[in-house]
């Protein structure tokens, strides 16, 4: 990030984003919760990505109108020529965008694609390996982190991971049995869950956001050195990455991806 | 594969989208009822609020401790304290701005100093420009661009102290690119002979970033 490492060569041949947009099918559709579902879509010649990456969908209306959005890939890397990427679309309320792929768009039609994009909230199991993470997540900020978890599980990678999620109620949790059944491997994937908003009445800890100890005893101490990656609402990265930071976290190993109040 | 229209190397075509578009694309989808009497840049949406993008924790910078500085080609380097910038001839833009993630966000009221003041006294025959950001965060930029009443460097929006989220204590301002060339936490310009990728530039993003030519990725 310093003006030394801009100098020289560009990563362009790593992070280039191919050009033009390209025709995708929807060939398959999973409700996550009662609001968010995952769209699997083939994309012929897709080449490949890194777990965080996203990519654009775009949307067109009878009268050629166009809408264009950003998705966080939720599938691990995939092997260029396998052509099969999925994202994870939470319905935004009044959203123009994200209602009509959740609930509407029907099999088998076409959307275009470009992607994949972005090449700073990612983690990579051949460059990253061996690093301890903490994944923070706030509500559908869980997608990109889930591509991580997923990549280090598809790699067969032992690299520490912590995983500390933030979520409204049971009902809106994403990937729970999956999440579950990884934690439960034992091969140093741990993940926590809090609910913000209403819990079961069997819960030991009552509705409330992240706190500064829970975030300390869930997660990595700053000697460790972990790679950080923090993703949600904006609300919620300002807050963790500020816990983080006074926790003694250099910034510098913080990297964080914001939802903003987006229109769907 | 049930859809009618084949993939399209390298991009589809917008004349045969243009004929019948919505018959083989996204069946179903209207959108939003189109915004009235504001011209979006193509891929765009029109925001209410304003959201906030950064790669990586909000810096702490006090004008106490700001400052920002211009080096030229042969090293010099010319530099502001806040006390200084603020007695500077200072401009009230109302601009629209447009972010690469598709939020578009019209007559945003700002107060700041305009490039052309600062680099007026400038020794430079450079064409292009590396800014930088309390926090490490880098931009690279034609200085075509940031002069002629095109950018500033801000302190103020919405009759309020830029808040730190959005930048404060003072941020870059070039509406006319997409968003993310108007560093926040701005600290330095340094002018290059020739142009160099900055932070997102590096990553895969356009080294102008004009949104009226939806320059968002290197290659558009």
């Amino acid at each position: 990030m310093t003006e030394a490492e801009a100098r020289g060569a560009r990563l362009g041949d790593r992070y280039a984003v191919p050009s033009g947009w390209q025709v995708a099918t929807l060939v398959g559709r999973r409700a996550e919760s009662a609001s968010a579902a995952t769209l699997v879509l083939d994309v012929q010649g897709w080449p490949g990505h890194l777990a965080g990456q996203h990519l654009d969908l775009r949307l067109t209306a009878p009268d050629g109108y166009r809408a264009e959005r950003s998705y966080s890939l939720a599938s691990g890397p995939a092997e260029p020529g396998t052509g099969r990427v999925e994202v994870t679309v939470q319905r935004v309320r009044d959203g123009e965008v994200s209602p009509y792929l959740v609930d509407q768009f029907p099999l088998g039609s076409a959307i275009e694609v470009r992607g994949p994009i972005g090449g700073w909230f990612v983690w990579d199991p051949v460059r990253d390996a061996g690093t301890p993470v903490l994944l923070v997540a706030g509500g559908s900020g869980l997608v990109p982190v889930m591509a991580m978890v997923r990549a280090r599980r598809e790699a067969g990678d032992r690299t520490p991971f912590r995983l500390i999620y933030s979520v409204r109620t049971p009902e809106d949790r994403l990937y729970t049995d999956e999440l579950e059944r990884l934690a439960a491997r034992g091969d140093g994937f741990d993940a926590s869950t809090i609910f913000t908003r209403a819990v079961s009445l069997t819960a030991l800890r009552g509705p409330r956001r992240l706190t500064d100890s829970e975030l300390a005893s869930w997660g990595w101490p700053a000697e460790l050195e972990p790679r950080v990656y923090i993703c949600g609402p904006t609300g919620f990265v300002e807050a963790v990455s500020r816990m983080v930071v006074a926790q003694g976290h250099d910034p510098a190993r913080v990297r964080t991806e914001r939802f903003g109040p987006a229109a769907g | 594969m049930t859809s009618a229209t084949p993939p399209v190397p390298g991009g589809s075509d917008p004349a045969e989208l243009d004929q019948d578009p919505g018959a083989t694309l996204t069946p179903g989808f209207r959108g939003r009822a189109r915004p009235e009497g504001v011209t979006l840049p193509p891929g765009q949406y029109a925001e209410e609020g304003f959201p906030v993008l950064s790669a990586g924790p909000t810096p702490n910078v006090s004008p106490a401790t700001w400052s920002f500085a211009v080096t030229n080609e042969a090293g010099a380097t010319k530099s502001w304290t806040w006390a200084e910038l603020m007695a500077l001839p200072q401009e009230a833009p109302t601009v629209d701005i447009h972010c690469v993630t598709r939020w578009s966000k019209f007559g945003t009221r700002w107060r700041g100093v305009s490039l052309d003041v600062l680099l007026a006294e400038v020794e430079s025959t450079a064409d292009f420009a590396m800014v930088g950001s309390y926090g490490g965060y880098t931009t690279n930029l034609p200085v075509a661009d940031l002069l002629g009443g095109k950018a500033w460097i801000a302190h103020t929006f919405d009759g309020a102290p830029l808040h730190p989220e959005h930048g404060g204590p003072a941020r870059l301002l070039v509406p006319h690119l997409y968003f993310w060339k108007s560093a926040k936490w701005v600290r330095s310009l340094t002018l290059m002979p020739t142009d160099r990728p900055g932070f997102w530039e590096k990553l895969g993003y356009h080294d102008l970033g004009d949104p009226w030519r939806e320059q968002r990725y290197q290659g558009d």
